[in-house]
């Protein structure tokens, strides 16, 4: 336990002192350019001096914690470190300063280098044809169920219905739902998809299955070719949620399972920090009779030379502007590059193994549902924590103050307690042998310390019911909620 | 570790995979050192022309701005960008409140009750508010002006069509370039759940008939494009009634990087909060009545919500977020407002030369605009672009593919990245068109 994060109250840069450089009036109209009827009046923001500008965002950063600063086996997320380099190619002006409108004679490089990358990723994919264009996981997949509709639709039909398992992340459901359909939802049998509930699910009326392999418990599907068979003989299509390539590279591909449509989670897999949210990438791969629904443009080379096809009738359209998160882009492809064919299979290699090795350490510690064996990640169930009065909420806000950061908890739903532990291959076997020992010295503590924790980060436990009643979501609003207060409190 | 396993080679832990689908291996080429690496893609870069090789005059949603120093150094500080969604958040405190200060700008520009932290990029904002707008009001049709981008146009007709939504086209105004308010009238009728415009539109221009079009919609959704800049200068949204606002924070420190990322903005008023898409940081207390900030409403999320989610969003831009963050705290109040009216200037100042061209008309609307104009000329568009590209200047934006109206017309953008020596040299090469 020799972790403590910086402690500060970093006052919100709108309360703090008020500088202004220009001490004379401003003409707002802009010597008459903008009429009085639309000129704004009044505008709350600070002026300060870069030096404390800096010092409020350096402080504010020490409160948080990334993958630099440690362990961050954030089950499905993928938190490996990724190669500096990365970050610094992208901040070349060669990248940076490139707008997307410009003609395709002047950015023959960008283009080459995303037509590249979409050849890349069939190869690792297993597909035909992808396309750079959805702007992160969830977006390919929305992109994927819009593919899944134009191609029914072109072939005279209405299917209603997407069908996917309980252990399915929540964006799965979402985008179905968001491109119209009703989804169904089938129990899992044995942490697997549970073949007999597919084979009576499935009907005239299923567009899809949605699958993620290996799932989110970290088990392989080991019957996908079964159900690829059901899938497909129903005239449905097969969906791919690729959160989870990182288990499988070189070893199987989801083409080689038989999928129609792929999403790859570039900022998951292929190494783009994931900037406190954001931004990622979600690439989506297609086999060839689903290519032509694929969003415009497409990347071409013609007589040694790169271009936009437009001219796609059956197209889908577009789901974003312009080409995509092409930041994002360029630092996969660097990384695709940096590691090689056999770089990538050496990730996939180790990652399961850190996972498998982790597991073995931590099974005794708490549950272990669902066989032995893992890819990637693993889920255990904090059950057992529940006979001194405690929840997998107060374990994982522990290993806080031993510097780790928490896995994933309660997800998926199948699992009681659930704990989501996904090493990545990047750490090593002392990161996660310190991490395993933490983990039993916590379940070995009093429970008090872990009900009251954490202790050594910037906050203790928040109030986060407090958050939900006074949606204060601005330093506008927290004014408001301060005045109207201040007006309650006033004795009339 | 393997031994620790009792396992003889890593093989063992695939062995669940069926030997049906077992691939063997990549063929992809083999892996490079850092330095070879960095070899290879400068040379595969460097045939890209920057917009400060050759200066550029397009805007249409991206824009160049100048980004301070400082701005890279806060948004590379590794316990930001190496961070993820602040699903913890006492350890996360310092992304959590950068976001909600992101929150608090943009609610402050806007002048909206609820700023989330941020969508995809400006299209898809607005495909968003169009199912949000179904959801609000419940209509099947939705009203969208022409005078908007293509892209987002194309966009906005994906995400509609997915939830089975007709989108229906408002005209502009030929002389001012203002949405046409008889045709939004006439489009009016009960299956309608909102109507979205732009202010700047796609041709720069600034809305003056936003208190009509609200009059008109009564209380159908009122969606508003904003370029956040211009809100320096101009009146905010809210001001005139808006329900959702959309826009892209790119302009606010954020590299134009060939369109993304981006930084979708998305704001609406307190009483629809519940049904807005997106993640929210919310302003609370810890155990020990410390000032706190964590994500909230998650419950409109897809993590809890799934398919009945108020959208499927999970990772979103919140670095960019970040950066938008730290650019309008250097900057601050005097700094935006001064790099807004340079724009107008700049904007006002090259139309008028442009203008004064014979054979060429700009600004070709009447009426405000910001950074962006439309020029029109006898001229064909297209060589007047080829032989600004020979001059080693790219042209602006041509409309005629997008816009059969506006055949012979061109949108240009400025801003004060470019020099009096970048318009001179633009002015010179337009007029040496013949
Ligand atoms: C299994 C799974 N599917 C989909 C997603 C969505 O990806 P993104 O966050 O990039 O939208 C995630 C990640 O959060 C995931 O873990």
């Amino acid at each position: 336990m020799n972790y403590h994060q910086a402690v500060y109250d970093v006052p919100s840069v709108f309360e703090s002192c008020d500088r202004p450089k220009k001490p004379k009036a401003f003409d707002n109209t802009v010597g008459g350019l903008i009429p009085e009827n639309l000129v704004r009046h009044g505008l709350d923001i600070p002026d300060l001096p870069e030096r404390d500008v800096v010092k409020h965002f350096v402080n504010l950063s020490q409160m948080n914690f990334g993958v630099d600063n440690g362990l961050y086996p954030l089950g499905s997320c993928t938190m490996k470190y990724n190669p500096k380099v990365c970050d610094e190619i992208v901040s070349w002006k060669t990248v940076s300063d490139l707008h997307p409108l410009q003609d395709p004679s002047t950015i023959q490089g960008a283009l080459r280098l995303m037509h590249e990358l979409e050849q890349m990723l069939c190869e690792i994919g297993g597909v035909d044809s992808v396309t750079l264009q959805p702007a992160a996981g969830a977006h390919g997949e929305y992109t994927g169920i819009q593919l899944v509709r134009a191609y029914h639709e072109a072939n005279g039909e209405s299917r209603k219905e997407i069908v996917l398992p309980d252990t399915s992340h929540g964006t799965n459901p979402a985008s179905a739902a968001m491109v119209g359909y009703d989804v169904l939802e089938l129990p899992s049998k044995e942490g697997c998809v549970d073949v007999e509930a597919v084979k009576s699910a499935v009907s005239k009326d299923t567009a899809a299955f949605m699958l993620t392999n290996p799932n989110t418990l970290g088990l392989f599907e080991k019957d996908v070719c079964e159900i690829a068979g059901i899938i497909h003989d129903a005239g449905a299509l097969l969906y791919y949620d690729g959160a989870n390539l990182n288990a499988i590279m070189g070893k199987t591909s989801p083409g080689k399972m038989d999928f129609d449509i792929v999403h790859f989670n570039l900022h998951k897999t292929f190494a783009t920090p994931h900037g406190g949210g954001g931004p990622g990438a979600g690439p989506v791969g297609v086999k060839k009779r689903l290519e032509e629904f694929l969003p415009v443009p497409r990347i071409v080379l013609k007589d040694g030379k790169y271009q936009l096809d437009n001219d796609r009738p059956k197209s889908i359209g577009k789901v974003r502007a312009f080409f995509g998160n092409y930041a994002v882009l360029v630092r996969a492809y660097a990384y695709i590059r940096l590691h090689g064919g056999n770089g990538l299979v050496s990730v996939s290699e180790n990652a399961v193994l850190n996972s498998n090795y982790l597991k073995t350490l931590l099974k005794d510690t708490f549950e272990l549902p669902y066989g032995d064996l893992r890819k990637h990640e693993f889920v255990m169930s904090g059950r057992p924590l529940k006979a001194k009065g405690l929840k997998t909420m107060d374990f994982a806000k522990r290993l806080l103050d031993y510097g780790f950061h928490a896995p994933t908890v309660y997800f998926p739903l199948v699992v009681d307690e659930a704990i989501m532990i996904e090493p990545t291959e990047t750490e090593s076997k002392e990161t996660l042998d310190l991490f395993a020992d933490a983990c039993k010295k916590i379940v070995a503590e009093d429970p008090e310390v872990l009900r009251t924790a954490p202790h050594n980060t910037a906050r203790s436990r928040l109030n986060e019911a407090k958050a939900a009643r006074d949606m204060i979501f601005s330093w506008r609003g927290y004014e408001k909620k301060m005045q109207a207060d201040a007006e309650k409190a006033r004795p009339c | 570790m393997l031994q620790y396993l009792k396992l003889k080679s890593v093989e063992e832990l695939f062995s669940d995979i069926p030997a049906s689908v077992r691939t063997d291996g990549l063929r992809l080429p083999d892996g490079l050192t850092e330095l070879e690496l960095r070899r290879e893609l400068e040379a595969m870069m460097a045939v890209n022309r920057t917009v400060s090789q050759q200066p550029t005059f397009l805007g249409a949603g991206v824009y160049h701005h100048f980004i301070p120093a400082a701005v890279k150094t806060i948004v590379m500080r590794s316990e930001f960008i190496t961070s993820y969604t602040p699903y913890q958040p006492e350890i996360s405190q310092g992304m959590l409140q950068a976001l909600f200060e992101y929150q608090s700008f943009m609610t402050e520009l806007t002048g909206m009750d609820a700023v989330n932290c941020s969508m995809y990029d400006a299209s898809t904002a607005l495909g968003e508010a169009v199912l949000m707008s179904y959801r609000l009001s419940g209509g099947k049709k939705f009203l969208i002006s022409r005078a908007i981008s293509p892209e987002k146009k194309l966009v906005a007709q994906t995400y509609a069509r997915g939830a089975d939504i007709q989108l229906t086209e408002v005209g502009y105004d030929p002389m001012t370039g203002s949405v046409d308010l008889e045709d939004l009238e006439s489009k009016m009728d009960p299956d309608v759940s909102g109507f979205y415009f732009e202010s700047p539109n796609f041709f720069g221009l600034i809305e003056p008939g936003a208190a009509e079009i609200r009059n008109i919609l009564g209380a159908k959704t009122m969606v508003v494009g904003v370029n956040p800049m211009v809100l320096a200068l101009v009146k905010p949204p809210a001001d005139y009634g808006a329900d959702i606002v959309v826009g892209d924070a790119q302009v606010f420190g954020s590299s134009m990087s060939l369109g993304g990322p981006m930084i979708g903005l998305f704001g609406c008023k307190m009483e629809h909060v519940r049904k807005m898409p997106g993640r929210l940081i919310g302003l609370t207390v810890d155990s020990d009545n410390r000032r706190s900030y964590c994500m909230t409403l998650q419950t409109r999320e897809q993590n809890i919500r799934r398919g009945k989610a108020t959208s499927n969003i999970c990772s979103n831009e919140a670095l960019l977020a970040v950066a938008s963050a730290a650019y309008l705290s250097l900057v601050g109040k005097s700094g935006l407002k001064d790099i807004a009216a340079k724009n107008i200037e700049h904007a006002y100042l090259l139309a008028s030369r442009i203008g004064s061209l014979k054979g060429f008309k700009a600004p070709h609307f009447k009426g405000t605009h910001f950074n962006e104009f439309v020029v029109t000329s006898e001229i064909d568009p297209n060589r007047i672009h080829e032989e600004l590209l020979s001059n080693g200047i790219h042209g602006g934006f041509p409309l005629g593919k997008d816009f059969p109206e506006l055949k012979n017309s061109v949108l240009y953008a400025t801003t004060e990245m470019h020099t009096k020596g970048d318009h001179d040299r633009l002015v010179n090469a337009l007029e040496a068109v013949r």
